[in-house]
């Protein structure tokens, strides 16, 4: 690694809390970096999975091979397949104590404050090292009501039918190129079920952590919520910063029954230099509600776009989306939702922020399909940008099959003008402190919707972000 | 020595173009000083310069705060040092509540006050001092988790630079057309707040075009701004001249307002 490199390292890692990494963790198996079937009996051997599986995970590889990189969308030409170690086991065994993980990597979770975070206000948590998630715990009467919450290879293996059932149905193996990669080498993820009636008033949190360099993570979430029941999901993510690129590609698949509630929640902080490509869809069948809530703070490029199906009559769907742009990244976020029944309703913000030089945008897709009439949808797209280097775009596409329905859409591109900073400066707030107090406004219609921990930890990272180089 | 000294001082703005052209002027805790002057004559610009905005360029003279030159401190450090301006046209900050605002800006007073070590104000206390200034000043208890100033109508954003000026005890408040857009109600609120504000603590420079304000602040000195320059110094009864005689009495011959 050249001087300049080192240097750029030094002030990335100076502004990220989260670029830390813990050497000589000792692994139980580390696979070679690249892609091949031989990997994936190597993967499903170390999980002893059913063949159903091993059969899917081929199949889903021969589709990687065989499509091209994605055309559109942000530059991928940097990632290096060949470079990548796609299956790192930390742990021989998941615990569900803290205390039964091996110390460096126990340290690394009480650095994140995560044992912290459940004892307050979690009702549960799965903790992803690398390709496994060592550390999972469900309260106890959550359990007893019969919710099942699991990483999702625990899943596979006890709940194996349900698992079957809607295993890749929301999201095809061959979807796009980087869902069929997930398809092929998935490993950890969550695996959600709460039955009929269930309401889980605290949330259910995922995290997950990559330490070693060069390394793929491709967690797998399955989440089923039945009839009547409620759950909300959290996921945070970070990792070290090294010189060459990670990936980080999951899959998540939702699926919300008759009358039935779901929030998910990411804050995706990933230190810049990962790759971050990562297929999110749900479907909601009637009176149902699904909703996305996407901080994308990190990451080298991140490609993210939650989508929801409104299957059902009268089901509702949110996308609020908050990307945050700063040197050296690309943020493509967005959202998607498609009317199919009657009498739907869906509403997609969407707030992006753009600053020393980044890039950021919306990119969203509106569909309303024959018959879905009375469907009702708002979009609105803001972005602001906080310098002249910086961009934002905007790819609002709409594709209406139906008449009678209901749709508005609003976008505004804004800047941070001298007057609005002169007027905070003059109450005695510093440049970056009047800064960050505009953008925390900017985005507060979506922090207004997280649990105050997280409102207050998005708002923290932001403040971080502004904080990195003023200019 | 004054408090606030502002000695021969020359504004320009980027293109060269002189506004201010040599003013002298000291403000005093216990003092009310009023700046008349008609559209145009570079009041505005005046006070915008003493608060330190960057795109007015201060080409000669000097402006003191406890005798030490200010002119190399940005705004934050002049309102750190006891600076404060009520703005003509408040800004709109979406997003962010007055309570939360005026919960950041009292913190980072505190904060340099504190030598750049957080000094967070206790949140009892903050809000004890909210409450009974927002009661004092007639601001409706739903203004304070309102945006700040975003649709607020004229009368309420200026109720709230005064609720503002209140709470983050200025040595030297600069008010820069506050009368303006007020109904009469609203005008005595304001005045009513300056009133009680300057004082030991305290020294105020009222900005106005009209007269008006001055029948509810009384000044204790009265200055006719009229291009650039104050052309004539005296006491209260100097607003009551003015009122009578209008600005071209004091105005020399040939001598036009300018762009503010």
């Amino acid at each position: 690694m050249s001087q300049s490199e080192t240097d750029v390292i030094r002030e990335i890692r100076a502004d990220y809390g989260y670029g830390w990494h813990v050497d000589d963790v000792s692994t139980i198996y580390k696979a070679p970096k690249g892609l091949s079937h031989e990997l994936i009996d190597v993967i499903s051997d170390h999980k002893s999975e059913p063949d159903w599986m091993r059969a899917f995970r081929h199949k889903s590889l021969d589709y990687f091979l065989a499509r091209p990189m994605p055309g559109w969308g942000a530059d991928l030409s940097g990632i290096d397949f060949d470079n990548i170690h796609y299956y790192v086991k930390p742990t021989e065994k998941q615990a569900d104590k803290w205390e039964d993980l091996p110390a460096e990597i126990l340290d690394t979770w009480d650095r994140l404050g995560i044992p912290e975070a459940e004892k307050k206000y979690l009702a549960g948590v799965g903790a992803q090292y690398e390709s496994e998630v060592v550390y999972h715990k469900l309260q106890e009467d959550l359990e007893a009501k019969g919710v099942i919450f699991l990483d999702m290879d625990s899943g596979l293996r006890e709940h194996e039918e349900l698992v079957k059932e809607h295993f890749a149905t929301i999201i095809p193996q061959n979807d796009n190129k980087f869902a069929a990669l997930n398809s092929a080498v998935w490993s950890g993820g969550s695996f959600i079920y709460v039955p009929p009636g269930v309401s889980i008033d605290m949330p259910l949190q995922a995290y997950f952590r990559i330490n070693a360099e060069n390394m793929g993570q491709f967690e797998r979430t399955l989440i089923i919520v039945d009839e009547d029941a409620y759950v909300h999901y959290v996921e945070g993510c970070t990792a070290p910063i090294y010189s060459s690129d990670s990936l980080h590609s999951a899959v998540v698949e939702i699926i919300v029954k008759p009358r039935g509630r779901c929030r998910y929640t990411t804050i995706q902080n990933w230190s810049n230099n990962v790759y971050n490509l990562v297929t999110k869809r749900a479907v909601a069948f009637e009176d149902a509600t699904m909703e996305w809530v996407d901080g994308n703070l990190g990451s080298k490029v991140t490609m993210k776009y939650p989508a929801i199906w409104l299957m059902g009559e009268r089901a509702h769907g949110e996308v609020l989306s908050i990307a945050f742009a700063g040197k050296g990244q690309h943020q493509d976020a967005g959202g998607k939702v498609v009317h199919v029944a009657k009498d739907t309703t869906s509403v997609i913000t969407s707030k992006s922020i753009s600053k020393n030089g980044g890039r950021g945008g919306y990119r969203g897709l509106l569909e309303v399909a024959k018959g879905a009439s009375r469907s009702k949808s708002k979009v609105v797209c803001d972005a602001l940008i906080l310098d002249e280097e910086s961009r934002s775009d905007t790819y609002p596409y709409i594709d209406v099959k139906e008449n009678d329905v209901d749709l508005g859409h609003e976008a505004t591109v804004s800047k941070i003008g001298e007057e609005q900073l002169f007027y905070l400066m003059s109450r005695g707030l510093s440049e970056a402190e009047a800064s960050a107090m505009i953008v925390a406004g900017f985005v507060e219609p979506i922090t207004k919707e997280l649990p105050l921990e997280y409102a207050v930890e998005m708002n923290r990272l932001i403040q971080l972000q502004m904080e990195g180089s003023v200019g | 020595m004054a408090l606030l000294e502002i000695t021969n001082l020359h504004v320009a703005l980027e293109d060269g173009t002189e506004i201010v052209k040599g003013v002298d002027l000291a403000v005093d805790t216990n003092e009310k000083h009023a700046v008349m002057g008609p559209n145009g004559s570079g009041k505005s610009t005046f006070a915008y310069a003493l608060m330190g905005h960057p795109a007015y360029e201060i080409t000669e003279g000097d402006i003191r705060l406890d005798g030490e030159s200010i002119l190399e401190l940005g705004a934050d450090e002049r309102a750190q040092r006891g600076l404060f301006l009520a703005f003509q046209y408040p800004h709109a900050i979406p997003g962010v509540t007055v309570t939360s605002f005026l919960r950041s800006a009292i913190n980072a007073k505190r904060k340099a006050a504190n030598g750049g070590e957080d000094d967070p104000v206790p949140v009892k206390e903050f809000r004890t001092d909210l409450l009974a200034a927002m009661e004092h000043l007639k601001v409706p208890r739903e203004l304070a988790q309102r945006y700040l100033n975003d649709g607020f109508s004229g009368g309420e954003k200026k109720r709230v630079e005064i609720l503002q000026m209140a709470i983050l005890k200025p040595r030297i408040a600069i008010l820069d057309e506050t009368d303006s857009g007020l109904d009469i109600d609203a005008l005595r609120i304001v005045a009513e707040g300056v009133n009680t504000l300057v004082g030991a603590d305290m020294g105020a420079l009222v900005i106005t075009h009209y007269q008006r304000i001055l029948n509810y602040v009384t000044p204790d000195h009265v200055h006719v701004f009229a291009d650039g320059r104050i052309v004539a110094s005296g006491g209260p009864e100097l607003a009551h001249t003015l009122e009578a005689e209008g600005y071209e009495a004091f105005i020399p011959a040939g001598v036009g307002g300018e762009a503010e």
